[in-house]
C-alpha cells in the first residue's frame, strides 16, 4: 500500500517583498478605458482622459479654478445654513445626512456662487457641487442660485451658472420643487433687462435643475457625454420596458435633438465662454478696465 | 355600477351590505329600527375613517378611477366651453385639455391635465402624463389668453410628466423650464386647482399661478411616494411611509406657504358625490376669480414673483455689521 503514503512536499514561502513604493493617489485609472497615467498629468489635463476623452467629475472649487481667471473668484458670504422642514427620516435623519455632507465637502450646501472674471469680463458665477447630495436642489440651492441671478440684475453683470445635478433634493420635499419656480422667475427678469446668462451642464444635469434654470441659459453648452434629460434612465427604461438607444440622452444625443447649443471639451469650454462673452456682454469687460484704471 | 373601494374602507362596505340586506327584508316587523340604528353607525364610521386618512391613504384616495378629473369640472363648471387643440409645433397632446369658456359672467382660459375613466381612455389620454408637446400647447393657449385678456383657470391633475424616449427627445425639461418661466410673465390672473395628483415636475409645468387652491383628497409633492421609495429603501412597497415623510396633504402644503385654500370634498371623496364637489369647486374658483381680475396686470406680475421668491425654508445669518 505504499501508493497510499503521504508524499513528501516543501512548503514555499514567499520572498521578502520589494515592491515599489508607490504613494497612493501618484497614479490614476481612467474609469473608462483603463489607461493609466500620473495622477498629476492627470490634473494637469483638467481631469479628462488624454486617450479616451472622458470627462471625469470636477469638485466646484477645482471647476472655479479651472474655469475663470486665476484668483479672480470671489465667493459669496456663506451664510446660508440648510435646515430640516419637513423633519425627513428615511434610513437616517436628514439633518444628519446634510452635516456628513458638509464634512465630505466642506461645503454648506451643494453651491458656490460669487463673483469672477472670465477673459476679464466680469460676470456673476454659480457652480454646483455634485459630491453634495448628488448637487441635489433644496432650498439653500434654489435661494443662492436666485440671489445670483438677483445680483447679476442689480450690477448688470452677465451670470454664468456650471450645473451637475440630479436635480431636486427628495429631503426637502415640495419646497425643492418651488426652488424651480423661484430661480426661473428670477431668469424671467434677468431676459427681460437684457442681461446674458450662459449654462454650462455638466455629468450629470437631470430632473428638477434640468427642468429649471439649466435648460433657460441664452446659450447652453455641456460638455462631452454628459447625462443630460428630464426623467433618469432607469425610470424610463422600466416605463416603456425596452433597451434605451446608444447614446441617450447624452450631451452630443440632446445636441443633436436641438436642446444644447454647443458641446465642447473641457480644454476649450473657457475659450468658447469668453467668446460669447464678447458678443452679449462687451460692456462687462470695460466696465473692469475703468475700474482698474481707477484704482 | 359600485364604485371600487378601498380596504380602508371595508368597514363602510359591510355596513352599507347589511343595510341593503335589511332593506330587502323591510316589510318584517321591527326592521325600521335596526335599519335607523345601522345607518347611524355607518355615518359615524365613515366620519370615524375619512377624518383620519393617513397620507398614503389620500393619494390611494385621489388616485380612485372614479373620481372626477378635468374634464367633468370644466363641462359642468364652464358654458360654451370651446375646446381648441395642437402645440403648432408637432401634435396635440391628448393629455392636457385646453380652450375656452364662462364662468357666470367671466369668459376664461382652461386648462385641464385630463386622465381617463377606463382602460382605453387612459390610454389615448395616455393617464394624463404630459409630453413636450402637451407643455408647449399649454402655453400656446395661455398666451391666447393673456392677449385677449382671458384670466386662466389650471386643473392639475397627473401622475407626472412622461418619462419616455420621444419625451426627452423633444425637450421635456426644455418644455417645462420654459413653461415655469414664462408664467411669470403672464399679464392675466393664473388660478390653480389642484384636483388629484400634482405630481412634480409634470405639474409645476402648468402649476405657477397667482392662488393656489387644492381638494381636500389630492397631493402634491417633488416626488411620487413609490418613486420616493424605490430611491431611498429601493423598495417600492414602502410608499406608505415615504408619504408620511414627504408632507405632500393638503393641511401639510398650506403650512408650507405652498397652497392657498383646500377645497372641502364630500364624505369619502369627490367621487362619492361629484357634483356637489362641481358645486363647491365651481363657488371656489369664481370667489378667488372675482378677486384676482381686479388686480391690474403688471401688479399681479409683480405679486406673483413675490409669492414664490419666499418660498422654501432655511437659516440665515445675518453679517454682522
Amino acid at each position: 500500500m505504499t501508493w497510499f503514503r503521504k508524499r513528501k512536499y516543501t512548503v514555499l514561502k514567499p520572498t521578502e517583498k520589494k515592491r515599489v513604493d508607490i504613494p497612493d493617489g501618484l497614479w490614476h485609472k481612467c474609469q473608462q478605458c483603463l489607461h493609466i497615467l500620473l495622477a498629476r498629468d492627470y490634473e494637469k489635463n483638467l481631469w479628462v482622459c488624454p486617450k479616451c476623452n472622458f470627462h471625469d467629475r470636477v469638485s466646484g472649487w477645482d471647476r472655479i479654478g479651472i474655469t475663470f481667471d486665476p484668483e479672480s473668484f470671489i465667493a459669496d458670504e456663506d451664510i446660508l445654513d440648510p435646515t430640516d422642514p419637513l423633519e425627513f427620516f428615511d434610513t437616517m435623519n436628514y439633518m444628519d445626512r446634510l452635516v456628513s455632507y458638509q464634512k465630505k465637502t466642506g461645503l454648506k450646501d451643494a453651491v458656490i456662487t460669487g463673483i469672477a472674471k472670465c477673459g476679464g469680463y466680469k460676470v456673476v458665477a454659480g457652480v454646483m457641487e455634485f459630491n453634495f447630495a448628488g448637487g441635489s436642489m433644496g432650498s439653500v440651492v434654489g435661494e443662492k442660485i436666485t440671489r445670483a441671478f438677483e445680483r447679476s440684475l442689480k450690477e448688470r453683470l452677465p451670470i454664468v451658472i456650471i450645473c451637475a445635478s440630479g436635480g431636486a433634493r427628495m429631503q426637502e420635499g415640495i419646497l425643492s420643487l418651488m426652488q424651480m419656480a423661484k430661480t426661473s422667475m428670477a431668469i424671467a427678469r434677468l431676459n427681460e433687462a437684457k442681461i446674458p446668462y450662459i449654462t454650462v451642464l455638466t455629468h450629470p444635469t437631470t430632473a428638477g435643475v434640468m427642468a429649471s434654470y439649466a435648460s433657460l441659459g441664452d446659450v447652453i453648452i455641456a460638455e462631452p457625454n454628459a447625462l443630460i434629460g428630464f426623467a433618469g434612465p432607469r425610470v424610463i427604461q422600466q416605463t416603456i420596458n425596452q433597451i434605451l438607444p446608444k447614446g441617450f440622452q447624452r450631451s452630443e444625443f440632446v445636441r443633436d435633438h436641438g436642446f444644447i447649443d454647443i458641446v465642447t471639451n473641457r480644454k476649450d469650454l473657457r475659450n468658447t465662454m469668453i467668446n460669447l462673452l464678447s458678443f452679449f456682454a462687451p460692456w462687462a469687460r470695460e466696465k473692469e478696465e475703468v475700474s482698474s484704471q481707477s484704482q | 355600477m359600485a364604485l371600487a373601494t378601498f380596504d380602508f374602507e371595508k368597514p363602510i362596505v359591510e355596513l352599507e351590505r347589511e343595510i341593503s340586506d335589511l332593506l330587502s327584508r323591510e316589510n318584517e316587523p321591527g326592521i325600521s329600527r335596526k335599519i335607523k340604528a345601522l345607518e347611524q353607525k355607518l355615518e359615524k364610521t365613515k366620519i370615524d375613517i375619512y377624518s383620519k386618512l393617513t397620507p398614503w391613504q389620500r393619494v390611494q384616495v385621489a388616485r380612485h378611477m372614479a373620481r372626477p378629473h378635468s374634464l367633468d369640472y370644466i363641462q359642468s363648471i364652464f358654458t360654451e366651453w370651446t375646446e381648441i387643440h395642437g402645440d403648432r409645433c408637432f401634435a396635440d397632446d391628448m393629455a392636457v385639455v385646453t380652450g375656452f369658456g364662462n364662468i357666470g359672467n367671466q369668459s376664461v382660459t382652461v386648462i385641464g391635465q385630463q386622465k381617463g375613466k377606463d382602460t382605453k381612455e387612459n390610454l389615448a389620454r395616455n393617464f394624463g402624463m404630459m409630453h413636450p408637446e402637451g407643455y408647449r400647447k399649454a402655453m400656446r393657449v395661455m398666451r391666447i389668453g393673456e392677449r385677449f385678456n382671458l384670466p386662466i383657470i389650471i386643473f392639475i391633475d397627473t401622475p407626472g410628466a412622461y418619462p419616455g424616449i420621444g419625451a426627452e427627445e423633444r425637450g421635456q425639461a426644455e418644455a417645462i423650464a420654459r413653461n415655469i418661466r414664462d408664467m411669470f410673465t403672464l399679464s392675466v390672473p393664473i388660478l390653480i386647482i389642484i384636483i388629484g395628483e400634482g405630481a412634480s415636475g409634470g405639474a409645476l409645468g402648468i402649476g405657477v399661478g397667482d392662488y393656489i387652491l387644492m381638494m381636500e383628497n389630492a397631493w402634491y409633492c417633488v416626488i411620487s411616494p413609490e418613486g420616493c421609495a424605490s430611491i431611498l429603501w429601493r423598495d417600492r412597497a414602502m410608499a406608505a411611509r415615504s408619504a408620511e415623510a414627504l408632507k405632500l396633504t393638503p393641511p401639510d402644503l398650506l403650512k408650507l406657504g405652498v397652497i392657498d385654500e383646500i377645497v372641502p370634498e364630500p364624505l369619502g371623496g369627490a367621487h362619492r358625490d361629484p357634483v356637489s364637489s362641481f358645486q363647491t369647486v365651481r363657488s371656489a374658483l369664481e370667489k378667488r376669480l372675482q378677486e384676482l381680475v381686479k388686480i391690474p396686470g403688471d401688479v399681479l406680475i409683480e405679486r406673483r414673483a413675490q409669492k414664490y421668491r419666499k418660498m422654501g425654508v432655511f437659516l440665515e445669518n445675518k453679517p454682522e455689521k
